[in-house]
């Protein structure tokens, strides 16, 4: 277990970047504490499995330092960091039995066979393998051998994080859920600090305690995942997490007030300085309802997804999601919508730009 | 998944109709000629399996075998590791690569005949680059038309210089093929070199091997113009492998019936250790 | 570059060698090679490719070579690609002792088909025709293909078929508009192959010709057993044996790793 410390890290990939944009990673400061359940969440190409492997020690970041318990590491090489980490597709040794493909980062390391033995087989336990500890891990399934690579990185003792890189991507959909509850019970049960990093935001809001949303190799949001859906600080982040995601709508600024289809629209709070650049109005679908009053709209389209419905209208030239229960109307029907007050935003330039009025009270 | 259908055999028909024209014909003739006895003019008396017990007691027979199973000893237990070895060392990515895969291949492309030249002018006691080397810049007394260790070291060698490439090029397109997570994940766990290639590399290349090794057996169990343009069989009949023996017999002599036999023996031989690798080499897929 | 790359440079070097000499002892005059040892040509010349470009019996071995191998090549890829596609997408009767069977004769030792081919080529008075050679060397270049063509079709998704037959394509149509260019790789590979085994075999080449269809090959080996030993004119003449396959090896250089492997890596 270990403190993690990212300072000032960049990477590009290139062997003389000259502008921001030649870098995968612009520049990162993060700290985990020990024992911490984290999650990475990003679309493909944010940056994550960069930073991924620049932690695991697979890559050697092009400025910046990287510190486990306060000691750098930087230049150390992925063996003598003590991680662990498990890849998209299961990585095992298809030659050795399941029993030996746990002990291999032991026996690699000359420790004695009883340790290995007692090791392997809690290991075993814990992830319920032990009935095929001697089987060859050639002809098993997909989700059986993601388990032994879970296995063979939580094998050693002295095991400082754990990576995971996308994990679930080739287990069928049905296993996935059995996957990703028995990861929670590992990390609860062993202890150490673990980073998933997901495109799946379902993955990602479930199995951690602290979520660092990226983009285009920047760190947009570190916050748990009820603060990253009551209150996301960018507006990728709103429109990235939530199904589906936050409305984001094009406004302008009128005598210090939001406007939208030439109406005004109320706002959670005071609007942080005097902001110049893009401005744009966001609300979650949750808090969009229909009223007898208020912005009108035509409906376009109508999902019922069970639990309740999706109303996708459009307004202004653009289109707004609510999700109501009960009723719904009927496509091309004329509706009013509410904005509940307390959660509608202005970000500038896609940074959140109002302060909620409770919190000045 | 292959569905069900019949009328698959139309598209088969011109593959079989040729093939069976070029293998099914010669093959009845050679089986007649097996059996039978000729003075000529189309005169045939039958001979039972003469022919066979003949060839299969000869000792021109058992020695001619014994020089081919030598050579094709020889052949895979230096070409294989030897290839397997280059396509390691090579990088796996990177501008030079294609350049040396065309070089590498380059021996593949030449003919047979020029081959046996080539290495004939090459190593020509006193007039050819290696002859001349090894004669008077080494002072190794080398000559291969009179010494038949010399022969053997010279064959050998140009049927290595001829075909390792296929080797390191089918060792290389298996090598690539391994994602790279595998080497990251070799890391992590603190494996060496070693445990890399056996645990790793070795099993992830094992289709591309089964089918250098099947290939080096077989071409190399049946080969006739490189060693024949090279050194006729020669000094004696030292270098004088199976193909070159029978061609001898059969086109040399036309001795029609004692060809055949050994024709069909030899094909038999060729087809029952080709199947003994390759059951053995996929033996654990069939698990 | 790393330290290794030693390994395959010294490997490279060594394959140059024999092909260096070749190439130099060409530019050579005969007198100058039987004289004596000079790693360089003393006197450079080009009467041996003179020779060679100006004799008919000379170049024509170059010509009919290249015409019997052309027609080899087109002949078994085009027979192999439908029976390539009944193995990969079809179970029939026998087809795995059928694919079998076809495999099994590229294990034949040639020097077995010598003598038939000879009586059995002559009888249907195709002896000493580009066709015989042609013909004879579909024996092992249809099994090839067929296999490489079929370890490439493995790869296209059964899917492709379906969707054409969906869209209304006829059987004739989408093979060769939609299915041929999804392997064209394959099919690259496999002519490939096929050019390379027929360009470099010379017992059946030889043995099924006298003087119409003669190859290359057979020229060269009048050239080694005539008086005087020729052995400018034979470098010269094997020297330009190579260019063919080089050419071809420098258009397919970006797919030969994974073609060797015929698609079944």
């Amino acid at each position: 277990m270990a403190k993690i410390t990212l300072s000032k890290l960049r990477h590009s990939y290139l062997p003389n970047p000259a502008s921001e944009s030649d870098y995968a990673l612009k520049e990162i400061d993060l700290d985990w504490s020990d024992g911490g359940a984290y999650a990475l969440l990003g679309p493909s190409g944010c940056g994550k499995s960069t930073l991924l492997n620049i932690i695991s020690g697979l890559l050697v970041p092009s400025d910046g330092k990287i510190l486990f318990d306060d000691k750098d590491v930087t230049t150390l090489p992925p063996d003598q960091r003590n991680i662990a980490q498990v890849f998209q597709f299961p990585v095992i040794y298809d030659t050795m039995t399941v029993y030996d493909n746990l002990a291999f980062p032991l026996r690699n390391r000359a420790r004695d066979e009883a340790t290995v033995k007692t090791r392997v087989t809690a290991i075993a336990e814990m992830l319920e393998l032990t009935e095929m500890l001697n089987t060859r891990a050639a002809g098993l399934s997909p989700d059986t051998k993601q388990k032994i690579s879970m296995g063979r990185g939580l094998v050693r003792e002295d095991v400082n994080v754990v990576m995971f890189d996308e994990p679930l991507t080739v287990i069928d959909p049905h296993l996935k859920w059995k996957l990703r509850s028995k990861l929670k019970e590992l990390h609860q049960r062993v202890k150490a600090t673990m980073i998933y990093v997901t495109h799946d935001q379902t993955e990602a809001l479930t199995f951690a305690d602290q979520v660092v949303v990226m983009q285009l190799g920047e760190v947009v949001q570190v916050g748990t995942p009820v603060e990253l859906f009551e209150r996301p600080a960018h507006t990728f982040v709103g429109h990235f997490i939530g199904s589906p995601g936050m409305n984001i709508l094009p406004c302008a600024l009128v005598d210090g007030a939001a406007h939208f289809a030439d109406q005004a629209i109320a706002l959670e709070g005071p609007i942080n300085g005097s902001p110049e650049g893009k401005t744009e109005i966001g609300i979650r679908p949750e808090f969009v309802s229909l009223a007898s009053s208020g912005l009108p709209a035509t409906v376009t389209k109508v999902s019922d997804v069970g639990r309740h419905t999706v109303v996708e209208c459009t307004a202004g030239g653009e289109r707004i999601n609510a999700i109501i229960e009960g009723q719904a109307p009927e496509k091309g029907a004329t509706v009013h919508l509410e904005f509940r007050r307390d959660q509608t935003r202005l970000y500038v330039d896609g940074w959140l730009a109002t302060t909620a009025e409770e919190a000045m009270a | 998944m292959k569905t069900e259908n019949q009328k698959a055999w139309l598209f088969v028909l011109p593959v079989l109709a040729l093939v069976a024209f070029n293998a099914l014909i010669p093959m009845m003739t050679v089986v007649n000629y097996s059996v039978q006895e000729t003075f000529g003019d189309n005169v045939f008396f039958w001979q039972g399996l003469d022919w066979f017990q003949q060839i299969l007691r000869s000792e021109r027979f058992h020695d001619a075998l014994g020089r081919q199973f030598l050579f094709t000893f020889l052949i895979l237990v230096i070409e294989v590791p030897l290839g397997i070895a280059i396509a390691l060392s090579m990088p796996r990515k990177g501008f030079w690569v294609p350049v040396c895969l065309v070089l590498m291949a380059l021996p593949m492309l030449i003919p047979w005949n020029v081959v046996g030249a080539m290495w004939n002018i090459f190593t020509l006691p006193d007039i050819g680059l290696l002859g001349y080397f090894l004669n008077h810049v080494l002072g190794i007394n080398y000559d291969m038309t009179q010494d038949p260790v010399a022969a053997w070291v010279t064959i050998v060698t140009m049927d290595v210089w001829h075909w390792t490439s296929l080797v390191v090029l089918l060792s290389y397109a298996g090598l690539v093929s391994i994602p790279d997570a595998y080497y990251q994940a070799a890391k992590i766990d603190g494996a060496s070199n070693w445990a890399v290639f056996r645990f790793i590399q070795l099993p992830k290349m094992k289709t591309v091997l089964t089918i250098a090794i099947l290939l080096r057996f077989m071409d190399s169990f049946n080969i006739y113009t490189e060693p024949f343009v090279l050194t006729g069989g020669g000094p004696g009949n030292s270098t004088t492998l199976l193909s070159i023996d029978l061609v001898k017999i059969a086109l040399g002599q036309f001795d029609l019936g004692p060809a055949a036999a050994m024709s069909l023996i030899y094909f038999a031989i060729t087809l029952l250790v080709s199947w003994l690798f390759y059951t053995l080499m996929t033996k654990d897929d069939l698990n | 570059m790393q330290k290794r790359s030693i390994v395959p440079i010294v490997y490279i070097l060594f394959l140059m060698l024999p092909i260096y000499w070749l190439v130099a002892m060409s530019f050579k005059t005969t007198n100058e090679i039987l004289a004596g040892f000079s790693l360089f040509p003393q006197t450079f010349t080009l009467e041996n490719y003179q020779t060679i470009f100006t004799d008919p019996t000379w170049y024509w071995g170059y010509i009919n070579s290249i015409l019997y191998v052309s027609i080899n090549t087109v002949i078994s890829v085009a027979v192999a690609l439908p029976a390539a596609y009944a193995f990969s997408r079809y179970r029939f009767l026998g087809d795995k002792q059928l694919f079998f069977w076809l495999l099994t004769n590229r294990m034949a030792p040639a020097a077995v088909f010598a003598l038939p081919f000879f009586q059995l080529y002559s009888a249907v008075g195709l002896f000493d025709t580009h066709l015989a050679v042609a013909l004879a060397h579909c024996l092992f270049n249809i099994p090839l293909a067929v296999w490489i063509l079929e370890g490439f079709m493995g790869g296209v998704p059964k899917e492709l078929d379906e969707t054409a037959y969906v869209d209304g394509y006829s059987f004739p149509r989408f093979f060769a508009v939609i299915f041929i260019p999804s392997i064209k790789a394959g099919v690259g590979v496999a002519a490939f192959f096929c050019f390379m085994f027929s360009w470099v075999e010379l017992l059946l080449a030889k043995t099924l010709t006298a003087v119409a269809a003669k190859p290359i090959a057979a020229t060269m080996t009048k050239t080694a057993s005539s008086a005087g030993y020729e052995l400018g004119l034979l470098a010269a003449a094997g020297t330009l044996t190579i260019i063919p396959g080089a050419i071809v090896i420098w258009f397919v250089r970006n797919y030969i790793a994974k073609g060797f492997a015929m698609g079944r890596v």
